[in-house]
């Protein structure tokens, strides 16, 4: 899919407003009547909201990692459609999500912890007074022996209604299952060495020169 | 600005001016060369077999050089002379933790991941200078590169050790001897190589070192099969004579114990060379002309070990899975774990148990780089390695 393309897309469904990528499920075993593979692998998910999700092993203490990313100030560190996020309202507060939108745009989300477990778990949603409706979830499991921690990022998507809006969603549906991979491997990366690989040669080249410049 | 060695399309590489490589992350540090050289490998870059090789890429995956420029969390010192391994590890991923450093999770950026994770279920870690499949990151046959991860891959050498005595840990040495180790090496082994290439030839020094009873090099090429037997190896001209016949008998009737394939994917000579594949029209990867595998597959005896250090990328058919469940085959392969190995290497070569200098055929300045890979691939009976220097007079 071109770039064009995929702006195009992602316009039409903002403009539906009804995009909400979202949302996880706090229960995400329950129904299970097969195996035992987390509900995002399923071919066809539990529930009313379309999920996406990934899993990688972080070679670190789940403490270390749940702290990380429960300072929200550094998602957009490794998350690639994160601009900045601003935390004035404190770690309890709701803290306003800037999200790159098409043509240069960006959309603020004000976002509130809705679930917390320390070291385990961390649930936050959209409040009123958002640009768009944005759920997720990340969950920390120890992992065996020496291998660090499990770590999940779940985000489930609710279909705009219409037609028109779920043959949008279902294309649209393929960027934040790729984001979410992506961002939790870039999260793996700083973790893990303590910085994000790139192959580019000159510091123009880069993705904070690149923003910059925009 | 710099001059390096470019790709521009099949059999079309070139020395252009290009941008200096700068400190990106805070592990890297800048290398100016003083020594790279072609490798095997490079040849299917050159043939255009390679899937995600861009014009205006900087090849080169051997290299060594001066330490010019460190980033703030590198361990190395400027001035220092160091030999880079052509695998990019983090160190601190599982993988590299397992010294399994070809498998690093961390150095393939991101975007870059999703090709070969899509070909192999899960995706490549980086290498210097070898498509965009393993990072896109510009390679080592020009004046300066960048290394990331600087605290994890280069060794520092000593300064009595001239470069050409120690330019091949980055890659061939260490490849050979993997390629040997992975064909578990007892000292009353018969063991055959195929391809007396580089890395075939030390593969060949590896197992003898290992203590094998007997080595049997296979190749067509005389000055290569040359080369194999003053290492100390028996030698098969495939044109000449029948190899499986003849490693039956030169195996007593049992079959050869160990096999290395160090031919890989381009492999000739022996079959058809036309495979069709669907997979070549869906990922652009072509069908792996693997007839020296499918040979010693067949040629080693029952309980016998598989190592294959040549490189494949995709996919094969008529592969005799039967021989290999039958005859209960061990099979190893992989890219080098070059981190795993360099520090004990070092200290054969300088104790003189490993003596590398006898490949080098030619010595090029880096601007005669497109004629060295024309002559490498053209001319493979006399030269068996071409080593650039980019401070060499033209």
């Amino acid at each position: 899919m071109t770039r064009i393309m995929k702006t195009g897309l992602a316009s039409l469904a903002v403009t539906l407003g009804a995009v909400a990528f979202g949302g996880f499920l706090a229960n995400r075993h329950r129904n299970r009547d097969g195996d035992d593979a987390p509900d995002f692998a399923r071919r066809n998910p539990n529930g009313a909201l379309a999920k996406v999700g990934r899993s990688v092993t972080i070679r670190k203490p789940r403490a270390e990692l749940f702290a990380y990313w429960r300072d929200f100030a550094n998602l957009a560190g490794f998350m690639e459609n994160l601009e900045a996020v601003e935390t004035s309202g404190g770690q309890e507060g709701v803290s306003v999500w800037k999200i790159k939108a098409p043509a240069g745009q960006t959309v603020d989300v004000k976002t509130e912890v809705a679930n917390e477990t320390k070291d385990k778990l961390i649930a936050w949603r959209a409040v009123e007074g958002s640009d768009i409706e944005t759920r997720g979830q990340v969950s920390f499991e120890d992992a065996p022996g020496d291998r660090g921690t499990r770590v999940s990022l779940t985000l489930a998507y609710d279909p705009p209604a219409g037609a028109i809006g779920r043959a949008a969603a279902k294309l649209f549906l393929r960027e934040p299952q790729v984001q979410a991979r992506h961002d939790l491997k870039r999260f793996k990366m700083l973790m893990e060495t303590g910085e994000i690989a790139t192959s580019v040669r000159t510091r123009d080249e880069t993705r904070a020169a690149k923003q910059e410049n925009a | 600005m710099m001059r390096a060695l470019t790709w521009h399309g099949a059999k079309d590489v070139r020395v252009d001016t290009v941008s200096d490589p700068k400190i990106i992350n805070s592990r890297d540090a800048i290398i100016k060369i003083t020594s790279t050289a072609i490798c095997g490998s490079d040849l299917h870059l050159y043939d255009g077999v390679i899937p995600a090789v861009k014009p205006g890429d900087v090849l080169g995956h051997e290299f060594m050089g001066e330490v010019v420029e460190t980033g703030p969390d590198s361990t190395l010192e400027k001035g220092q002379r160091v030999v880079v391994p052509f695998t990019i590890s983090c160190g601190g991923c599982f993988h590299c933790k397992q010294q399994q450093y070809s498998a690093c999770d961390n150095s393939n950026p991101v975007e870059k991941q999703d090709m070969s994770a899509t070909l192999y279920g899960q995706p490549m870690s980086a290498l210097f200078g070898y498509s965009h499949l393993t990072g896109g990151y510009s390679g080592g046959q020009a004046e300066y590169v960048r290394v990331p991860f600087s605290d994890v891959g280069p060794i520092v050498v000593p300064d009595h050790l001239e470069d050409d005595k120690v330019l091949f840990l980055s890659d061939i040495l260490p490849t050979g001897w993997m390629g040997a180790e992975n064909a578990d090496i007892q000292p009353d082994d018969t063991v055959a190589v195929w391809g007396c290439g580089p890395v075939g030839l030390f593969a060949i020094q590896s197992a003898i070192v290992m203590g094998a009873s007997k080595v049997i090099a296979i190749d067509h090429y005389p000055n290569r099969l040359a080369l194999a037997k003053q290492l100390g190896a028996e030698t098969i001209d495939f044109r000449e004579t029948d190899v499986r016949e003849a490693l039956m008998e030169m195996s007593g009737g049992i079959g050869v114990d160990a096999v290395i394939d160090a031919v890989g994917m381009e492999s000739h000579g022996f079959a058809i060379d036309n495979m069709i594949d669907v997979v070549k029209q869906k990922v652009g990867i072509g069908a792996d002309r693997a007839s020296a595998l499918k040979q010693a597959i067949l040629a080693v005896r029952f309980g016998g070990k598989v190592s294959i250090p040549g490189v494949y990328g995709g996919m094969t058919d008529k592969w005799p899975l039967g021989a290999m469940m039958e005859k209960g085959l061990q099979i190893r392969g992989g890219q080098t774990h070059v981190q795993k190995y360099t520090k004990d290497l070092l200290a054969k070569i300088e104790d003189g148990t490993l003596d590398t200098t006898f490949l080098i055929s030619h010595r090029l300045p880096l601007e005669k780089a497109a004629e060295g890979y024309k002559n490498f691939k053209e001319q493979q009976n006399e030269w068996t390695k071409v080593v650039l220097k980019p401070g060499m007079e033209n």
